[in-house]
């Protein structure tokens, strides 16, 4: 036994090997089954999923709708505004990513998973994957209670669905800024609180409650080049007709110059945390 | 003995964390299909140690290679052919125990059938089939810890880390998580295990490794670091108290067959003299009494960490040695 006859050094072994693109897909299947799991063990989880479209619908058409639409216009209201709120609603699900990193991050099995021959980026595909799971079903929600308030569909089913599709899309594109957020910030109420500041004013000053047409003129721009007013007024124009294909190219656009940024920063910081 | 039979081959290690020293320059080597001990204290750099061969942490300076795979530059490589257990646990809490170990059997790229059968294999052997269905949150201390086990074996990975893998375990789990350690091991695996307990060491480990403060300050085979540390301490308490340095001198000088020396303690009032057997035992003292010394008290027990560093650190404070070194001293000594 002795170390000091060790002078040679290893011989180095081929190129760093590759995970392929099977392998990767059944490394994300089996951590979006366990996030499925997480929600199965943990209904509560799924609270803002169901209620949020419940009572956004309620309470815009209900309590701003008169006001916004006039008195007894509530239904026409309706239209106007649950496609857009399907953005929104999107948009809301799409922040929960964050504190939802951030939490896991904290937990001893990251480190597991850290350690495994797995891509990095296969943990943060897996939750972008479960999370447009859950917003296909508060979308579907969200629809069921414009339905039930008098939403009427003037195009087609295929146009409806490509509403839900393209806020998926966005909402997706949306998650690896909170991915990013959620990996730097120290705890998931900093997250929260950055995340909400990012959404207000995107929400607020957008067509997705009322027209822009009546807002001055600096907030009137800011609103027409805001995405969630490009996505809002897309699915608007999906499901009561109308001119679509300068916001949707406008919508797909935003995501993939999101995606394209913010995907691979947050995996650099994803790599790079210890 | 070639580069080959090295599993596990560290060098010059430095790792800081601000001011802290966590590993202040580590050497050593684990060899193929054995199980190295590494000892030490709370703070000594342990866990460390397994953070940086298992890629969760960068060096700051020196190399570290795991089967021929440098932990800096091949870090993607090398996760293919280790296990960790690290000293928390690091299962899903929200998953049963059955779930979390399909799920690691996936991203292991078994198939479902062999990670489910896998699974069902590791939660009998590690006594949790009963509870193999509920959530992980809800298992015992000693329960997590089996799991965490269990997912570090489930890819019968070839070299092992165990951060501390049986502290807070009762003695019948201990026992057999011991058991899955050896099995692990007769089937080819190289294990670095670290541990607070000479008994665990005794038990799995063929070489030991002694850390403080980010250094080795000692390594060598168990029955060579057993006859350094004496297998049990004899103490010796003269009458006088001021007599303790020269009685100490005098053990060790006496040129005694097997004792490789002796340390007085001040605080205790007491000699303590390393000692292998019942004849050492009686040598000594017939020694002593031969030379006109009176004898207050003694004692004899069996050697604990800190034994071990006294007997390790008392001769050699301030310098570390390399193992190789030590294993010379040790033939001296026992020469
Ligand atoms: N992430 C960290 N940030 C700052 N200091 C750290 C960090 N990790 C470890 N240290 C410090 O490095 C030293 C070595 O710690 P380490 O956890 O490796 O010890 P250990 O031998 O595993 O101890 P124990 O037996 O208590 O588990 C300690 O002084 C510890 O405070
Ligand atoms: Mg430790």
């Amino acid at each position: 036994m002795s170390a000091a006859t060790i002078t040679a050094p290893a011989p180095a072994p081929a190129r760093e090997p590759r995970i392929g693109l099977r392998g990767n897909l059944r490394h994300i299947s089996a951590l979006v089954r366990r996030n499925a799991l997480q929600i199965k063990q943990d209904p509560e989880s799924m609270f803002d999923v169901v209620m949020m479209p419940i009572i956004f619908t309620l309470m815009f058409v209900y309590v701003f709708g008169g006001a916004i639409a006039g008195k007894g216009n509530q239904g026409a209201y309706v239209n106007y505004l649950v496609p857009g709120l399907m953005a929104m609603t999107s948009m809301n699900i799409a922040m929960a990513v964050g504190t939802g990193i951030n939490e896991d991050f904290r937990k001893g099995v990251m480190d597991r998973f850290r350690t495994m021959p797995i891509a990095r980026s296969s943990v943060l595909v897996a939750k972008i994957v479960t999370e447009v799971g859950r917003m296909i079903v508060a979308s579907a929600i969200q629809l069921g209670m414009g339905f039930a308030l008098g939403l009427t569909l003037k195009t087609s089913v295929l146009h409806l669905l490509a509403a839900v599709a393209l806020s998926m899309v966005f909402g997706a594109a949306l998650m690896w800024i909170f991915i990013l957020l959620g990996l730097t910030m120290k705890t998931a109420q900093a997250v929260q609180g950055v995340a909400m500041i990012v959404l207000m004013p995107l929400q607020f000053a957008s067509s997705i409650f009322a027209p822009t047409s009546t807002m001055p003129g600096w907030l009137k721009a800011f609103a027409d080049y805001n995405p969630l007013a490009n996505l809002a007024d897309a699915a608007r124009a999906l499901v009561n007709g109308g001119a679509v294909a300068h916001s949707v190219w406008l919508v797909l656009a935003w995501s993939v110059g999101i995606t394209a940024v913010m995907a691979p920063l947050a995996v650099a910081k994803f790599r790079k945390k210890t | 003995m070639t580069q080959k039979d090295i599993a596990v081959q560290v060098r010059g290690l430095v790792k800081h964390f601000g001011e802290t020293r966590a590993l202040d320059g580590v050497d050593l080597d684990v060899r193929e299909g054995t199980v190295l001990g590494v000892l030490g204290p709370n703070g000594a750099g342990k866990t460390t140690l397994v953070r940086v061969l298992s890629t969760l942490i960068r060096p700051d300076a020196g190399t570290a290679r795991v089967a021929g795979y440098d932990v800096l530059s091949q870090p993607r490589a090398l996760r293919r052919v280790i296990g960790l257990t690290g000293q928390y646990a690091s299962v899903d809490e929200k998953l049963s125990g059955r779930e979390n170990l399909y799920m690691i059997g996936r991203l292991l790229d078994l198939s479902r059938k062999n990670a489910r059968h896998r699974a069902d294999e590791m939660l009998e052997r590690f006594s949790l089939t009963d509870a193999a269905g509920r959530p992980a949150g809800q298992y015992s201390g000693g329960m997590r810890r089996r799991l965490d086990l269990a997912a570090s074996m489930i890819g019968r990975p070839a070299v092992l880390y165990l951060d501390e893998p049986t502290t807070g375990l009762d003695p019948r789990t201990r026992n057999e998580v011991w058991g899955e350690v050896q099995r692990m091991v007769a089937e080819g695996s190289t294990v670095l295990l670290t541990t607070q307990y000479m008994e665990e060491a005794e038990q799995l480990a063929h070489e030991l490794t002694v850390v403080d403060r980010g250094r080795v300050i000692a390594g060598g085979r168990v029955d060579e670091l057993k006859a350094k540390v004496g297998g049990r301490t004899l103490q010796i308490r003269p009458a006088d108290p001021a007599e303790l340095p020269r009685m100490a001198e005098a053990v060790a000088r006496a040129g005694l067959d097997g004792i490789a020396g002796a340390t007085p303690d001040e605080a205790e009032g007491v000699v303590n003299v390393p000692i292998v057997s019942d004849m050492q035992l009686t040598a000594v003292l017939g020694m002593l009494a031969e030379r006109g010394f009176l004898i207050a008290g003694i004692s004899t027990h069996l050697p604990s960490l800190d034994e071990v560093f006294l007997a390790v650190t008392g001769q050699k404070a301030s310098s570390a040695p390399a193992p190789h070194d030590r294993t010379d001293a040790l033939q001296e000594a026992a020469a």
